[in-house]
């Protein structure tokens, strides 16, 4: 039904696609797989109507299309639901969804009535309460992809494109998401399917089209392949087995934390870490746990309870006080809070160390370059110059430049929130595999993450939160996938 | 969002509606018609001290007064609900009235809609500019339409040299239209009264009206919607210019005496009395209804220092720290309002 | 590939040059000659063109009377850029200066009309542009209001004030020592106290701005809030403080002002503010936040006095320079844009965007 090939970008002098191409028949889910930098948003800028391709052939049910803007690949029937939602807060979910369509009355005002009533058929067709009334502003990201998905649905899209939507979803939610693909397909549409998360690629894809480096690489159906192959088609190379590393003993209690608790958010968390140990935080996005590792920082406030640092309480809502007692804090969202996007690589590296660079009272930017050089080293940073803004980097090595940020100041406990997110496969194991000797160097890691393999990888510990409480906890030995998902939703049964 | 047109002082009702929905309506209701109720109970405290506040020839005064102020704030509103500003209203204020009121002493029974015409010509053109200029460039409006002041002041001190329009100069047919009545009420007021419901039910009611609450709210979001951003930003622009054009005639008709100086600062105090409206100030919400309310709020405070013998001069402080009031409620409200909204809506499938 | 957290890196410099955002005089200075900093070179080259359109409509351009008389007018607004320039590159605005410079030189000739003693009047304007300061600074980080609209509410209240306080009075008894700051020179020298005040300012401020770890948080909360703050920078704090350093020094303006024009009247500096951020913004400051020298605001000031200067020598309609003012502005912004377009809004425009993510963290937002 729809085929792109041949397409090329490029922006300035970096080529993001080559070769791009993709074939979508109608009723198929189709995934797209990639690593980061190869290419995938790109083609969905270009299906989108964002970009418009150097080169290359669209065609949509055999006739050749232009896409000169968004609003060509609306009327195309081409729908995308992007990673973060891009609502309008102040307005109403029902204009939301039909902004620039709202139905009309006589003189061409608007049907305000007609208007909501179609968006709660809308939602009742994807099984979804969601009052049309509502203001936007506040809604769960959940919430928010089903309004995308409502509006793509509006628009009698033929073509949907989610691109990474699972992200941010609870497992239930993830369940209705792949119910909604299959009503989707079944009304004859494609689903272009985006994700890192092999396994949901294996439960709702029919084919799959891999790129690397900006090509199209491997194109078949997914029956009959691996996650191995598929891995190899992104990476060129045999999928390392990931060592998990010796564990060393683990030492002295670093972070203990007593009734944490911050209402309507977390409710009496209590846990400790200790040196040289990794305690991965698992559960559902939603359920806490993010909130939790910030209120510990000290970017968000809490209501009861005590967080101690290697035996000192430390001040509610204090960033600076966390950091003196020696926590590092490498954030969920790296290019808004863990990173100066516009900013140099060294200047970002040194971002939280300037207090130990000076000289005098001031800060030279000679001292700067040789602190990020140094790390830049230590953790195989890929970049092109170290003024270069950070920006220009790619996901992976971006992450470096957070964890060389806080690694810098030497710190006894290092949170992380989900370390390897939107990461490419290679580095990802460079991650892990820092984490692990950090830990045996003896430090305490703090490990969110929702990707259970990870968890189970490298956590030395598991705890799992759930709805704003920790519902469980487990040893590296007795864990398992089933029992961390059990825990994280509720049903707390024994794993066969 | 309200679903009924409120024509000026009349506060909606409350809505049907489920839980949240309420709670958001009536929030939104009170941050933008708010005002309204703020304006009734010190009009009738001020009242109460000195009846004469409510006099006659007080309030046509006052509502004259304030025609002016109204008719901007209808302009700027479209302008801030996009997320932008516009600072050059004064300025073009100044040059429209300077050159449209010169017109009666350089041709002699020039016909009043042609000088009109012209002022809404000149508004246009230098709206059209700031649009041009904003929607293309993609330049922030603020820096754009400080540069406009700038350049059309000094456009207008250069045509104006040292001279004056007089009131000699005017006719009594052009003059009048500031002091015409119909049954006490200026006729000036009712006809801006309704041309401001007229425009915010445009914005209400219309699609490219909505537009441009959904390019204030998210303007990301609003590209990727396929909404001609640019265009509906070079329309809010040249719209404001166009009514500060005619803001200028009007301006030209009640002061009779016009040189270069005329229209300065009104920029700042139409930006105050819309965000004392209710209208956010970066976008997204809010009603020209509730900007001409806080227009007419401002003129009220304006008479009644006047009225209650306090020194005029008590004015620009009071309605500084007005704006500081307003716009410091509006965050505490939508603080509570965010946090209440979390709760009711956990997510789904939690 | 195993991360090697014991290597070193070489000794020597690293690959490249120096950094984007100007550190340090040599890194200005390295920089200028990989011609990176194109805006100051453009704003040099302008001045240049000025200075050599001054000379050439009126023989008495480049006389040092001249020079001085041009160091005095402007002098004060020249001051007033220098802790602009911080705040716009942290990413707010403010529109009150000018309000606090009337408000101070207001505060001055009451106190001096009841026979205040000056040494204690000074105390007190500095304490008015304190508090001034703090009102807005407060009310910005503490509230979280937009600085553009709290600006312009305390534009108002400020210039309110300063009516209430001085009425419809004016003031100008004040002794010779004070005025004579306005009309004679530092002795021995042909340099005006506001100008030599001016100077002075500029290298401690272009110290912070470029070699502090304070200048360095500057730009980074202004190219980025969250970030910043996830970086234990203390946004809050610092933007306090700019506020506050700002009310002070437009007090301190204000004082200049006054006693140069040896009256004061509650229309002082009425209108400065916007001449004050065009300065800024051409000097090559991002409206953005985060970006911008002190250098290029230096040459700005420059710029602007000396175009104003030689407008006026050409008996050019003086009110009338706006229109030379403005279309600067407008080349100021539509230059660098011509190269990469910005999208999005400075940040104390932004305010809450459409992403649920990016509340206040304040507000516990989480996903």
């Amino acid at each position: 039904m729809l085929a792109l090939h041949g397409a090329t970008k490029s922006f300035g002098a970096v080529r993001a696609v080559t070769d791009g191409t993709i074939d979508l028949y109608a009723g198929e889910a189709h995934a797209l797989l990639g690593e980061n930098g190869a290419g995938k948003s790109t083609m969905v800028k270009i299906l989108a109507g964002v970009y418009q391709p150097d080169s290359g052939e669209l065609l949509i049910d055999g006739t050749p299309v232009s896409l000169h803007n968004p609003a060509d690949a609306q009327n195309a029937g081409i729908a995308v639901i992007y990673q973060e939602p891009t609502l309008f807060p102040d307005l109403s979910v029902a204009e939301n969804i039909f902004m620039g369509r709202q139905p009309l009355l006589a003189g061409r005002r608007i049907d305000r009535r007609r208007m909501h009533a179609d968006s709660a058929a809308l939602f009742s067709r994807l099984g979804v309460k969601l009052d049309p009334g509502r203001i936007s502003r506040g809604l769960s990201i959940a919430d928010q992809q089903i309004v995308e998905i409502a509006k793509a649905l509006s628009l009698d899209a033929r073509v949907i494109v989610m691109d990474e939507p699972t992200a941010a979803l609870s497992a239930t939610e993830v369940a209705r998401l792949f119910d909604v693909v299959a009503t989707l397909r079944s009304g004859g549409a494609a689903v272009l399917f985006i994700s890192h998360r092999l396994e949901e690629v294996f439960e709702i894809c029919q084919r799959v089209t891999v790129m690397r480096d900006g090509r199209h690489v491997l194109t078949s159906e997914l029956a009959g392949l691996t996650a191995d192959d598929l891995v190899r088609a992104m990476v060129g190379r045999q999928m390392v087995e990931r060592a998990a590393g010796e564990r060393g003993v683990a030492g002295e209690v670093v972070l203990h934390v007593e009734h944490l608790t911050r209402e309507g958010v977390f409710t009496d968390i209590s846990l400790d870490v200790r040196a040289g140990e990794i305690v991965a935080l698992a559960g559902l996005v939603g359920s806490g746990r993010s909130e939790v590792a910030r209120a510990v920082f000290g970017i968000d406030r809490y209501d009861a309870g005590r967080v101690v640092m290697r035996g000192r309480q430390l001040r509610r809502a204090s960033p600076t006080g966390a950091m003196a007692a020696g926590i590092g804090f490498v954030p969920e969202d790296r290019r808004q809070q863990g990173l100066v996007m516009d900013m140099s690589v060294q200047q970002n590296v040194a971002l939280a160390s300037l207090a130990r660079l000076r000289q005098a009272g001031l800060v030279r930017s000679a001292a700067e370059r040789a602190f990020a050089a140094d790390w830049a080293v230590r953790l195989n940073l890929k970049y092109g110059r170290l003024i270069d803004p950070v920006s220009r980097l790619s996901g992976g090595n971006q992450q470096k430049v957070v964890l060389a940020k806080w690694l810098g100041r030497r710190p006894a406990l290092l949170i992380v929130d989900e370390p390897t997110r939107g990461i490419d496969i290679a580095t990802k194991a460079e991650v892990h595999r820092l984490l692990v000797r950090l830990a045996r160097d003896g430090v305490a890691i703090l490990m969110i993450s929702s990707e259970l393999p990870e968890v189970l990888h490298i956590g030395d510990r598991i705890l799992v939160m759930r709805e704003g409480r920790l519902t469980a906890e487990f040893g590296h030995e007795d864990a398992s996938e089933e029992k961390i998902m059990a825990a994280a939703t509720g049903q707390l049964q024994e794993a066969s | 969002m309200t679903t009924t047109v409120t024509e000026r002082r009349e506060p909606a009702g409350a809505p049907p509606g489920s839980g949240s929905r309420r709670l958001t309506e009536r929030v939104f209701r009170i941050r933008e018609f708010g005002i309204i109720a703020v304006l009734v109970v010190f009009v009738a405290i001020t009242t109460s001290i000195e009846p004469s506040f409510l006099n006659q020839q007080n309030l046509q005064f006052l509502l004259i007064n304030t025609t002016v102020y109204a008719l901007l704030a209808l302009g700027e509103t479209m302008v801030v609900v996009s997320r932008n500003v516009d600072l050059s209203i004064g300025s073009i204020l100044g040059l429209s009235a300077y050159v449209s009121a010169s017109m009666f002493g350089h041709h002699p029974g020039i016909p009043i809609p042609l000088v009109f015409l012209i002022g809404l010509g000149i508004g246009l053109a230098c709206g059209m500019a700031n649009g041009f200029m904003v929607a293309v460039g993609r330049v922030p409006s603020l820096v754009v339409t400080l540069a406009t002041l700038y350049i059309i002041r000094g456009i207008d001190i250069l045509i104006v040299g040292g001279n004056e329009v007089t009131a000699q100069t005017l006719p009594n047919s052009f003059t009048n239209i500031a002091r015409a009545t119909v049954a006490g009420i200026p006729y000036l007021a009712i006809v801006i009264a309704v041309v401001i419901g007229i425009g915010a039910y445009y914005m209400r009611a219309f699609r490219s009206g909505r537009e441009l609450y959904a390019i204030g709210s998210n303007p990301e979001a609003a590209r990727l919607a396929g909404i001609p951003v640019g265009k509906r930003i070079f329309t809010a622009f040249a719209v404001s210019g166009a009514i500060a054009g005619v803001a200028g005639v009007l301006w030209a008709a009640q002061y009779q005496t016009i040189d270069s100086t005329a229209g300065t600062g009104y920029e700042l105090t139409v930006i105050s009395a819309v965000v004392v409206g209710g209208v956010a100030i970066f976008g997204g919400s809010g009603s020209a209804v509730g900007a001409a309310v806080g227009a007419l709020l401002l003129s009220s405070i304006n008479s009644a220092l006047n009225v209650l013998g306090f020194p005029q001069l008590w004015l620009e402080a009071i309605s500084g720290f007005l704006l500081l009031l307003a716009i410091t409620l509006d965050r505490i409200i939508s603080v509570r309002l965010m946090i209440a909204l979390r709760r009711r809506s956990p997510g789904v499938g939690t | 590939m195993e991360p090697d957290l014991n290597a070193r890196a070489a000794p020597g410099p690293a690959t490249g040059s120096p950094p984007a955002p100007a550190t340090g005089p040599t890194g200005l200075l390295r920089a200028a000659a990989r011609g990176s900093v194109r805006w100051e070179t453009g704003l040099f080259l302008l001045v240049v063109a000025i200075v050599i359109f001054g000379a050439v409509t009126s023989p008495q351009f480049l006389t040092s009377g001249n020079f001085f008389n041009t160091g005095v007018t402007s002098g004060e607004i020249a001051i007033m850029a220098l802790p602009m320039t911080l705040i716009i590159i942290s990413g707010e605005i403010d529109l009150s200066v000018a309000s606090i410079l009337g408000m101070s030189s207001a505060l001055l000739g009451v106190l001096w009309s009841h026979h205040w003693p000056m040494p204690a009047i000074f105390v007190m304007v500095a304490l008015l542009g304190i508090v001034a300061g703090l009102i807005n600074g407060l009310l910005v980080t503490r509230v979280g209001l937009p600085s553009l609209a709290v600006t312009i509410g305390t534009l108002a209240l400020y210039r309110g004030v300063a009516l209430i306080l001085l009425g419809a009075n004016t003031v100008s008894n004040f002794p010779a020592t004070y005025t004579n700051i306005g009309v004679l020179p530092l002795p021995h020298t042909q340099i005006p106290y506001n100008i030599a005040i001016f100077v002075v300012l500029a290298v401690i401020f272009g110290i912070v701005l470029h070699a502090t770890a304070t200048g360095r948080s500057i730009y980074a909360m202004g190219a980025s809030p969250e970030a910043a703050l996830f970086a234990g920078i203390r946004v809050k704090r610092v933007k306090t403080m700019l506020y506050v350093v700002s009310g002070l020094v437009c007090a301190m303006a204000g004082v200049l002002w006054t006693f140069r024009l040896a009256t004061a009247v509650q229309n002082n500096g009425l209108g400065l503010e916007l001449d004050v951020v065009a300065i800024v913004l051409l000097g090559g400051v991002s409206i953005f936040g985060g970006k911008g020298t002190l250098a290029g605001v230096v040459l700005a000031v420059i710029a602007f006095a000396g175009l104003q200067n030689a407008l006026l020598l050409t008996n050019f309609n003086q009110e009338a320079t706006g229109i030379v003012i403005g279309a600067l502005l407008l080349v100021s912004v539509f230059a660098p844009n011509a190269g990469r377009l910005r999208q999005g809004l400075p940040p104390w425009a932004r305010g809450r965007s459409g992403r649920s993510g990016h509340q206040s963290p304040a507000v516990g937002s989480g996903t």
